[in-house]
């Protein structure tokens, strides 16, 4: 079977700032980013929905000596969207001297920014970004 | 299955080396064939870890080369890379294929040049361990994955930070004491030491001399102790590590006519997880619960019959969560456990004898190997001074990448 949603397909989605995901009609949980399979139940009975891209932070760190291609500091936090999945991205509009662990439990809303490639990517890359609700 | 005994181990000092990586590998290797009694032509397959050697020194096929270092080109070689964990899952495969009859003594290690790179290169190779599709563009690193854990566990366990950076800092002073005694390791100096050294420089050089009261109002100053990703500082991260270890893997009967004192290989244990994401709660790694299960269970034993464990300190965090998952704690009370002084050498259990990750050095491809080396070392009753005495049980534990790849080695004394 034709893997659902690929990396390609994603992406683009989340470049208009749509996040897609798999629901399973075996066992009703989502797989976000996609997977051949259900991340629950490893059914390959899924459908390609669209999610609400709002959850609330789980964990975060300020990233303050970066990789080569990146430009410290910035915000890496892991949300748990409304759907169950957890995803890493960016969290954005956060001073990162004031990112405390009050940011825990926030309630935020999913954007993106696109990275450049480097010479060990596949090319052009996508993030997730995230922006505190209120 | 048959029974399998490690009857040698070598390593190098841990550091920064002028030496190649197949130099290094040699070097260790040689080291426990010689102990092994035995001669390199005496080797029937060799198990072999590096990680970035494409990276560090533009060479694939790494395992050929060195067999051909050490005399024997023409045996079966294999490079295992499970990122951090990589020699520990070649010490597991070595371990099967000796079980199983099908080889008698074979050569298993690790190398690793890291100090080649300089900080921005090496922070992007080794985020190769993330999911690079999907992580890897937010720009994580591995320190921020666990100060991303150091949060979780903060909140999760409703201790304020402040408090669990002080517990942290305790893992670094511990692991620090603890390579200060061991003369393989790249920091043989405590925390004290290094703030004694600061204190003595600034001095001579007629600068303001620092007024810190003890070693942990110098980890809290960030002027010599910098944030790397909230709330890790550089004391709580380990090194960039050059290194290489090895050992010699034979059948119990072969082992009995080779050494008086073989350690056997009692259980042993490897999962996988997924990427971070998917691990969701991951201060309680379902992939390490699960290894050192299979490792218990194959073993015979519980978390409590374990002497010493050399687990995977890449962080202090990361120490403190090892400690819960393996058993050795309640969850939640690893952090509690350090503060109480229960993992020093002498106490409840010997967390990281060697200096751990953090003192001794993380050369990624030979960590495990290394971890192998102290315990055998210790079970033998050969480490000096950071000895822990009568240890009769010892485990490693090697967490690869966002703990996709975990892998165990129970050992204990076959005399």
């Amino acid at each position: 079977m034709e893997y659902k949603l690929t990396h390609k397909a994603y992406t683009s989605a989340l470049r208009e700032n749509r996040l897609l995901g798999l629901k399973c009609n075996a066992c009703g949980g989502y797989t976000v980013p996609p997977k051949k399979v259900c991340i629950e139940c490893a059914s390959e009975d899924l459908d390609v929905v669209e999610l609400s891209g709002r959850g609330e932070i789980r964990t975060f760190t300020v990233i303050r000596v970066a990789a080569e291609g990146f430009q410290a500091p910035y915000i890496v936090g892991i949300v748990e969207l409304d759907e169950g999945p957890w995803l890493m991205g960016n969290v954005i509009d956060v001073d990162c001297d004031e990112a405390t662990m009050d940011m825990i439990g926030r309630r935020v809303r999913l954007g993106h920014a696109v990275i450049p490639g480097d010479k060990f990517s596949a090319g052009e890359r996508v993030t997730a970004t995230f922006s505190l609700e209120n | 299955m048959r029974e399998v005994a490690v009857i040698g181990v070598g390593m190098t000092r841990f550091g920064v080396s002028q030496n190649t990586s197949i130099e290094m590998f040699s070097e260790a290797a040689m080291e426990a064939i010689n102990e092994s009694n035995l001669k390199p032509k005496d080797i029937e397959a060799l198990f072999f870890g590096n990680v970035l050697g494409t990276h560090e020194e533009g060479q694939m096929g790494m395992a050929a080369y060195a067999a051909a270092d050490i005399g024997i080109p023409n045996i079966p070689t294999t490079r295992f890379e499970g990122v951090c964990a990589t020699a520990s899952v070649a010490i597991r495969d070595a371990f099967m294929w000796v079980a199983s009859g099908y080889c008698d003594v074979v050569l298993v290690g690790g190398t690793e040049r890291a100090s080649v790179m300089d900080t921005p290169y090496a922070t992007r190779t080794f985020a190769m361990g993330s999911d690079s599709y999907y992580e890897g563009p937010a720009g994580i690193t591995f320190p921020g994955v666990f100060a991303m854990l150091a949060h979780l566990y903060a909140h999760k366990y409703a201790i304020p930070l402040p408090k669990l950076k002080e517990q942290m800092a305790m893992v670094a002073i511990k692991n620090h004491q603890n390579g200060k005694l061991n003369p393989k390791a790249q920091f043989q100096a405590t925390i004290r030491d290094l703030m004694e050294a600061r204190i003595a420089r600034a001095s001579q050089r007629g600068q303001p001399v620092p007024t810190w009261a003890d070693e942990m109002e110098f980890l809290r100053d960030i002027k010599v102790n910098p944030v790397i990703a909230d709330p890790l500082q550089l004391y709580d991260c380990c090194p960039f590590s050059d290194g290489a270890a090895a050992l010699v893997l034979a059948s119990r009967d072969k082992a009995r006519r080779l050494t008086d004192k073989p350690v056997l290989i009692a259980g042993v244990g490897q999962c996988s997880a997924g990427p971070l994401h998917n691990q969701k709660d991951f201060t309680r790694m379902k992939a390490r619960i699960l290894s050192a299960k299979q490792a218990y269970t194959q073993a015979g034993i519980e978390p409590q019959d374990v002497d010493l464990c050399e687990l995977h300190d890449c962080f202090t965090i990361a120490e403190i969560v090892a400690t819960e998952c393996l058993g050795f704690f309640e969850f939640g009370q690893g952090s509690q456990a350090v503060e109480q002084g229960e993992t020093r050498i002498g106490a409840k259990i010997a967390i990281n004898p060697s200096g751990g990750l953090k003192a001794k050095g993380h050369p990624i491809g030979a960590t495990g190997a290394a971890q192998a080396c102290e315990v055998v070392n210790q079970l033998r009753g050969e480490c000096g001074k950071r000895q822990v005495e009568g240890a009769k049980i010892g485990m490693t534990d090697t967490l690869g990448g966002d703990a996709c790849t975990i892998c165990n080695v129970i050992l204990k004394r076959g005399w």
